[in-house]
């Protein structure tokens, strides 16, 4: 069997980690050691489904060993990892002790996307919780929770629309005191469909050359707001996210195939664009959004 | 009294899309769900034909309008009313989209290069969209005035002032009437009075 170990720490740091030792269509048995987990983000919880996903594509459902940590285990069960999780690993080996439910502190469970209800679904279900978190927590004007909704109802469409394959979103709030000294949002979006170069290789590579691959894909939608539509009223979702976000100081990034692109605000080490990663299907969507500073 | 030879087509969003599967709730989000509510309101005035109809499309109850739908509900919307061979000689009049849904409005607009006549509530309307200095002058000036007779245009708006307001009418931000008199959106939006008893 092979043991894949998760670290202590998975977030969208160092989700590359984890990627980087996932095969496509494992032919033997594979485990996911999470025992020694103690600390993870939207980012990490869907690059593990991904993750289970992929190398079950070979016909054999991975295996997991969730975290030891009661505290840790919980925060699974609460973000409605463990609940789709059952449809990616094999049975899950021993139940989570639960701890009373605090639903209020989730901001967004873990869902599923697949169609166009479960994007109105989520708009739905963030109203009534994204409103005390923005306004409260992050400092944001009342309205926020307007162009909150329209974030995620935007990169969920992207699942729908352009990945012709499973996604999901989560979003939670964290107290980031000793990395940034301030609260943030994080949302994560996550789809193992055919990636951005698939989608817009049709209708676009030609344009390119031989420039044309993973990055060049990624910077003609993230930059140039291209998509696989011919029409003018297409592709305004990633650039209308690019500005929210950046109004907000917020950081965005896209991964997909072996490249990344992201709008960086000044607080991050993230680099602009990353290439020569591991392949990896689909695309993962990383926005985290900070609590105003006040300057 | 005179009789007007124009109606007016409220759309409550709010209301037509409780009658539509595409949209559960009060949210205008998704593509089909604002291609669906575009098609709604385009067969509410499909009656209105051959008069000219000024219908006000109403955003006070929408929680929510992504780009998506926005694109829909209003940039195509006005694009399939723009040309001479229109479905009907209809001009739309947006309310309720200033400060939560006017970014949304504002951009798709601008990316089609449109412009729209907006109710900013309580006696102001605007201009939403991509439109010259020269265009909003001449709006701006009509909007006051709310009519302006044939042979005045020059003396109001100098000696461009006809072409711009064909221009206006052409943009379908503006009423050309028949006997060459231009009149504000919002003039011919207001509530047509009751007849007079018998």
């Amino acid at each position: 069997m092979r043991v894949i170990e998760i670290p202590a720490s998975l977030d969208y740091r160092n989700i590359e980690r984890l990627l980087a030792r996932i095969e496509v269509a494992e032919t033997g048995p594979v485990l996911f050691d999470a025992r020694r987990l103690r600390w993870i983000d939207p980012n990490g919880m869907l690059g593990l489904l991904g993750a289970g996903k992929v190398a079950g594509q070979g016909g054999k459902r991975p295996r997991i060993s969730l975290p030891t940590s009661i505290e840790v285990a919980g925060y699974l069960e609460r973000m409605g990892f463990l609940r789709v999780a059952a449809g990616t690993f094999q049975p899950l080996p021993r139940r989570v002790r639960r701890r009373p439910v605090r639903a209020s502190d989730v901001l967004l469970e873990i869902t599923p996307i697949t169609t166009n209800s479960d994007v109105h679904e989520v708009v739905d279900r963030v109203q009534a919780r994204a409103g005390a978190i923005l306004s409260h927590t992050l400092g944001y004007p009342p309205t926020a929770v307007v162009q909150f909704s329209v974030i995620l109802s935007e990169v969920c469409q992207n699942i729908v629309e352009h990945a012709d394959g499973p996604g999901w979103v989560a979003a939670q709030s964290y107290n980031w005191t000793r990395r940034l000294g301030r609260h943030v949002v994080v949302i994560a979006v996550s789809d193992l469909g055919r990636g951005f170069r698939a989608s817009l290789t049709a209708e676009h590579a030609d344009r390119f050359g031989d420039r044309w691959g993973d990055v060049t894909a990624l910077e003609a939608a993230f930059l140039l707001g291209l998509t696989r539509f011919p029409d003018i009223g297409r592709g305004q979702g990633i650039q209308q996210i690019r500005k929210q976000v950046a109004r907000w100081n917020g950081l965005l990034s896209v991964r997909s195939g072996t490249a990344r692109i992201a709008d960086t605000p000044d607080w991050s080490r993230n680099p602009p664009v990353e290439e020569g990663l591991r392949h990896f299907p689909g695309a993962q969507i990383n926005i985290i959004l900070p609590e105003h500073s006040g300057d | 009294m005179t009789e007007r030879r124009h109606s007016e087509f409220p759309i409550d969003l709010e209301a037509l899309m409780k009658g539509l599967q595409a949209s559960p709730n009060a949210d205008l989000v998704t593509r089909p769900t604002g291609r669906a509510v575009r098609e709604a309101i385009e067969a509410a005035i499909a009656d209105s034909a051959p008069h000219v109809a000024v219908s006000v499309i109403d955003f006070t109850g929408v929680r929510v309008l992504d780009f998506s739908c926005a694109d829909e509900v209003v940039a195509r919307l006005l694009l399939r009313y723009l040309p001479p061979e229109r479905p009907g000689n209809v001009f739309f009049l947006f309310r309720g989209v200033e400060e939560i849904h006017g970014h949304a409005v504002a951009e798709v607009l601008a990316r089609h290069g449109l412009a729209a006549v907006c109710d900013f509530g309580e006696g102001a309307f605007g201009l939403l969209g991509s439109t010259t200095r020269e265009e909003r002058t001449a709006w701006s000036t009509l909007e006051r005035r709310k009519r302006i007779s044939a042979g005045m245009s020059a003396s109001l708006l100098g000696s461009r002032g006809d072409a711009m307001l064909h221009r206006l009418s052409e943009r379908r931000l503006a009423y050309f009437d028949p006997a060459g008199s231009a009149s504000s959106l919002s003039a011919l939006a207001r509530p047509v009075p009751p007849r007079d008893e018998p």
